[in-house]
């Protein structure tokens, strides 16, 4: 296969038609096509409006708790016996994880479009958690669809969504997984066009999603690069992030991205193994596709009919994947890795033990990826791992697997 | 301007004064015998123009009822090769009925752009619905299939406004596919009143014919909507009848072919009445 030529920069897409590269566009149905538009309007003019971004600026500091701590994870580093570990604590957010920076970003958005209602898509929870969080500190009302079996599975965040005002609406079509729950949003949004924003809550969609969705994750990146350079006085030599949709990991890398010498990592969830059919590793094991308002790397069959992901952690359980991952995956510039659930779990009970920080699943797959690759380096290099969610709601998974009964 | 058997047909039916019926089935469902002689029935049962389903795993513009003909299509074995045979089978006895494919765009990028419109040409394929394909990606699929002799047909909706709408219909070609709401497939008939002055807005921006779908059920409404309408489109009553036929874990309790005929013949009725009522 023929090697892209490599751009003068990783850091200035996507194009007007929200391409990066083949990935990414804008495949919607026409009625949402006005939408999308009207969205992109709005967002251009909010990024360069500077009391949009003192708005946001103040809700991060005040509310969220920004900057999220760089910390050194000494223990950690010293079994490993290689490479130094930081993370970036954004497990210490309000609402426990980065979902929180993207939820707020478009919130002030929907306010700014004038939208009444919000709507939302979440998995395990954590992102149908956050845009309840936002809805109820900006008094609207908000409608979370989430696929049946995960009402079931994560009662905790179904609550917490309902303590927090939000209806939580079960989706049966398809097969009640995070996929069906974003087709179900999709028809939510399609039907009340007037009236609701919908927060998607990955960097993936239709254009501008990805780019938004990235904009107000870089929050993560921008920090760590300050951070690091008053700490080390220099960027680390590697960052590692989990990667589902992607948020978290897009929002770490993407301020790193011409800086030439820093690898970058993205870690997929590799579920029961890539030979069978219990994974989600969109990037290593699918193909090109398009789902959801964009085309990027999907789990998908010959036929292109779209599989359903397998991970110990719901957060990483979705087929597809945001368009810039792929376009960096394709390019060269990232290099995406896929971590089995059971060297997750491991990794989650290391750094329990080690550093006395209970880690979210996903993150634990970032971690795992470190544990594999500090020791192989010197122990002046530096890898920076973004610790993008705490594991409160994952110990009766966690339980479930070790044999515990909670 | 093309001229395939949609043109032919939709011009036909001006001529003789009354709104075409386009019918909608899903490809594959319940299974392919059972739908090929489905199809093989709408033309008999008074359909003017047949829109072929291809099913897919994710379709985010439908309602309940298609989804579910979607994965039993899908269950059954269904694949987007085997929608293309359907047609091809069909067209051994049937050379005029114009046939419409509709779905999403995965399944095609899939099987190959080129190779799809060379395969949906020899399957005697007149256009194309693809819903998730608005203007701003004519490059992927609209105009290689226009460039083929296919007509794509576009979507427009009641959030296409008069700005709008120019961009909507630049490559648009056999007809214009309205559809009467916001919403999925499925939902609640819209005012009959407010489908008309749609209708004539869109008119105002072309000569193509205008088709009208999304929640007509009956023959009352298909009278209805037909009387100023070019045609109009019934989908998911389509799709029921043949649900409705099916037992708990999917076998016949009736033949589905002669459920759907019945349905048709009565839509059939109402939309040759349309432009009678019209007039009274």
């Amino acid at each position: 296969m023929n090697q892209p030529v490599a751009p003068n920069s990783f850091r200035t897409g996507p194009d007007e038609q929200g391409m990066f590269g083949i990935f990414g566009g804008r495949f919607v149905a026409e009625t949402l096509m006005p939408l999308i538009l009207d969205l992109e309007k709005h967002w251009t003019e909010a990024r360069n409006d500077p009391a949009f971004k003192a708005e946001l600026d103040n809700l991060n500091t005040h509310y969220t708790g920004r900057p999220s701590p760089l910390y050194f994870a000494e223990r950690l580093t010293e079994h490993l016996g290689g490479a130094k570990i930081y993370f970036k604590r954004d497990e210490l957010n309000h609402t426990g994880s980065h979902k929180i920076n993207n939820c707020l970003g478009q919130i002030l958005l929907a306010r700014r479009m004038g939208k009444k209602r919000i709507i939302a898509e979440t998995g395990a929870g954590q992102h149908g958690v956050a845009s309840a969080t936002v809805a109820a500190r900006f008094g609207l009302p908000c409608i979370v669809y989430m696929g049946a079996t995960d009402v079931q599975r994560q009662a905790p965040n179904v609550f917490r969504m309902k303590l927090l005002g939000a209806e939580v609406r079960p989706v049966t079509s398809g097969h009640g997984t995070l996929k069906d729950a974003m087709n179900e949003a999709l028809r939510d949004w399609v039907t009340n066009v007037d009236d609701t924003y919908y927060i998607i809550g990955t960097a993936a969609g239709p254009h501008p999603y990805p780019e938004l969705v990235r904009e107000f994750q870089s929050v993560i990146g921008r920090e760590t690069k300050e951070q690091m350079l008053a700490v080390e006085g220099r960027l680390p030599d590697m960052l590692v992030a989990a990667v589902g949709g992607g948020s978290n990991a897009i929002g770490l890398f993407h301020p790193f991205l011409d800086d030439k010498d820093v690898r970058i990592v993205g870690v997929e969830a590799g579920g029961k193994g890539l030979s069978g059919e219990e994974h989600c590793a969109s990037l290593t094991a699918g193909s090109p596709g398009v789902l959801h308002g964009n085309r990027t790397y999907l789990l998908q069959n010959e036929d292109g009919q779209i599989k359903d992901g397998h991970s110990i952690s719901a957060g990483l359980d979705y087929p597809g994947i945001g368009p810039e991952h792929s376009w960096l995956k394709d390019s060269g510039r990232v290099e995406y890795v896929p971590i089995m659930d059971q060297e997750a779990l491991e990794a989650f009970q290391m750094l329990t033990k080690l550093e006395g920080i209970i880690p979210a699943l996903e993150p634990s797959h970032a971690l795992a990826e470190v544990i594999k690759r500090a020791p192989k380096m010197d122990k002046d290099q530096i890898i920076v791992m973004n610790l993008c969610g705490r594991g409160d709601k994952d110990i009766f998974t966690v339980g479930k697997i070790l044999g515990v009964e909670l | 301007m093309t001229n395939t058997r949609i043109d032919r047909r939709m011009a036909k039916l001006k001529a003789e004064g009354r709104p075409a019926l386009v019918t909608y089935f899903m490809g594959g469902d319940p299974d392919y015998d059972t739908s090929l002689s489905i199809m093989k029935a709408l033309p008999k049962a008074g359909s003017d123009v047949i829109e072929l389903g291809m099913p897919f795993s994710d379709p985010m513009a439908d309602g309940p009822a298609i989804q579910a003909a979607g994965l039993r299509a899908l269950k059954a074995g269904q694949t987007l090769k085997k929608t293309l045979a359907m047609a091809a089978d069909f067209r051994k006895s049937d050379d005029e009925t114009p046939i419409v494919m509709m779905g999403y765009y995965n399944p095609i990028y899939i099987y190959g752009v080129e190779r799809f419109l060379a395969d949906a040409i020899q399957s005697g394929i007149d256009g194309l619905i693809v819903v998730d394909l608005p203007p701003e990606m004519d490059d992927e699929l609209c105009i290689p299939a226009v460039r083929a002799g296919i007509n794509f047909i576009r979507l427009a909706t009641p959030t296409t406004d008069d700005k709008r709408l120019p961009k909507v219909l630049e490559n648009t070609s056999g007809f214009v596919y309205y559809v009467s709401m916001t919403g999925i497939t499925g939902s609640a008939l819209a005012d009959t009143g407010k489908v008309g002055d749609a209708v004539r807005r869109i008119k105002g921006h072309t000569h193509l014919p205008v088709c009208v779908g999304f929640g007509v059920k009956t023959a009352e409404q298909a009278r209805a909507i037909g009387a100023s309408a070019d045609g109009v489109v019934v989908g998911t009553a389509i799709v029921n009848a043949v649900a409705n036929v099916l037992g708990p874990n999917g076998e016949m309790t009736a033949d589905p072919a002669e459920a759907v005929a019945t349905l048709v013949s009565g839509l059939a009725q109402g939309v040759r009445q349309a432009r009678l009522a019209a007039a009274e």
